[in-house]
């Protein structure tokens, strides 16, 4: 049901019965290590190509969260799937060994929680009984596509951050147990004229806020009826923007409660991660593996994710167009 | 030694000029070598980097400025024995043990190693 201007309220609360996260060798040397269900080592996970690694961590995502809810893939209506690269090869791939109906999806790293509020909007409307959501992203795979090749020794600004090579699957479904997605707030693409790829969380930190204000305008909520509000992957230097924009809004979130899955996911030591994670895979497996593990444990009721995407394209960047970003929110409790 | 101090100080100032050149006013990192280059290049068309070289040594040689002077130089070179075509033929003349070390070394890289990242 559409309450206020943007905003989806699920009645029937559709379940998160499983979920799974699939990570690289970087995120195995991260603090949330232990809530990723499966880690590679290896960064190629023994393809030949990096796409063919980040095709290879979804299918392991979607068939270890079937796996987790005892289910057969054709138990699963509709896969819901997306990623960075062009076309979206990976989630493609990926579905076509899953051999489940598939929605191809782009929202840039915003795409996890676009993916969960539209397979929960399916199992809301009665128009699918369980709804598969995976997202991914790879480190190398990212960087040839957007950056530079690792072998061409750019140098990166402190405000650069470092793609999470990894992809978490969530299961949606209208029975059983588990974390319930309540409500999902759809954002506005925001472009407040920012052009530098080295800082991305600086560019959607604005459409984080815009959703995040119109989330509690329409359900008429305050921020302290959450344990845990994150932001998808604005990292040290756009969360902290995020919170300053919020704050000359008049919306006052708590620091304690307020964190981004970037900042979350490495230790800040780690070396060549810089402002933090990002990716489409920062906010899936953060999400899907740590946020959801807790839920799991009692350890939070009530938590908003905010997934927020930098909409550009290499072309776009070449041909000098500023970077408009997006950003969904979606709530999640017990 | 006073030729390694010099060599140090201009070296190094020619790095800074392309750090400030990358994080001061955001040129990509492409931008920044071209900008370099084409710098060397007309210091070179003016006859003042040789100069430089003479003082500096390695520290006006070993940065990416140097390749733009010797593009100059070959060219120049080559005008004055074949005349205007040897401003296409030698302008890669002094240069193209550094540009065929670049391509052949990198193939053999290539063959032998995976990129890690």
């Amino acid at each position: 049901m559409l309450q206020g201007h943007q905003t989806w309220v699920f009645e029937s609360k559709p379940t998160i019965i499983s979920s799974a996260a699939v990570g690289g060798p970087h995120e195995a040397q991260g603090p949330l290590a232990a809530d990723f269900d499966l880690l590679h080592e290896d960064f190629w996970l023994g393809q030949d190509s990096f796409e063919k690694a980040e095709k290879k961590l979804q299918e392991q995502a979607c068939e270890t969260a079937i796996k987790k809810a005892n289910m057969k893939k054709e138990d699963v209506q509709f896969l819901m799937a997306g990623d960075l690269m062009n076309q979206t090869v990976p989630s493609s791939f990926a579905a076509r060994t899953l051999g489940v109906p598939f929605l191809g999806i782009y929202g840039a790293c915003s795409t996890s929680m676009e993916g969960l509020a539209l397979a929960s909007l399916l199992v809301d409307s009665k128009f699918a009984k369980n709804v598969l959501v995976c997202t991914s992203s790879h480190n190398a795979a990212s960087e040839k596509q957007y950056r530079y090749p690792t072998e061409y020794g750019a140098q990166k600004p402190p405000t650069a951050q470092w793609t999470v090579t990894g992809s978490g699957a969530a299961l949606v479904t209208d029975h059983g147990e588990g974390p319930k997605v309540t409500a999902a707030t759809i954002g506005r693409v925001i472009d407040m004229g920012l052009t530098d790829p080295f800082n991305m969380g600086a560019a959607m930190a604005p459409a984080a806020v815009d959703t995040i204000e119109a989330h509690f305008r329409d359900l008429k909520r305050d921020p302290s009826y959450y344990d845990v509000i994150a932001t998808g992957d604005l990292g040290r230097v756009g969360h902290r923007i995020a919170g300053d924009l919020l704050k000359k809004h008049g919306l006052d979130i708590p620091e304690e409660i307020f964190t981004d899955c970037g900042i979350l996911i490495y230790r800040e030591d780690q070396p060549g991660v810089l402002a933090g994670g990002s990716g489409c895979g920062c906010a899936a497996t953060t999400t899907f593996g740590h946020f959801l593990n807790r839920m799991r444990k009692g350890e939070l009721k009530r938590i908003l994710v905010i997934a927020t995407g930098a909409l550009l394209s290499p072309m776009s960047y070449q041909q000098k167009e500023s970077i408009p970003s997006v950003a969904h929110a979606v709530s999640i409790e017990l | 030694m006073e030729k390694f101090l010099w060599a140090f100080l201009i070296g190094g100032t020619i790095c800074v000029i392309g750090q400030l050149l990358l994080d001061g006013l955001k040129l990509t990192p492409a931008h920044t070598t071209v900008t370099l280059v084409v710098t060397g290049a007309i210091l070179g068309g003016l006859g003042l980097y040789d100069p430089l070289v003479k003082f500096a040594g390695a520290g006006a040689t070993v940065p990416i400025s140097s390749f733009g002077n010797s593009l100059v130089k070959g060219a120049l070179k080559e005008f004055d024995s074949t005349g205007p075509i040897g401003v296409l033929t030698g302008i890669f003349q002094i240069t193209s043990a550094g540009i065929s070390a670049a391509i052949i070394f990198a193939f053999m890289g290539a063959l032998i190693f995976r990129p890690k990242g």
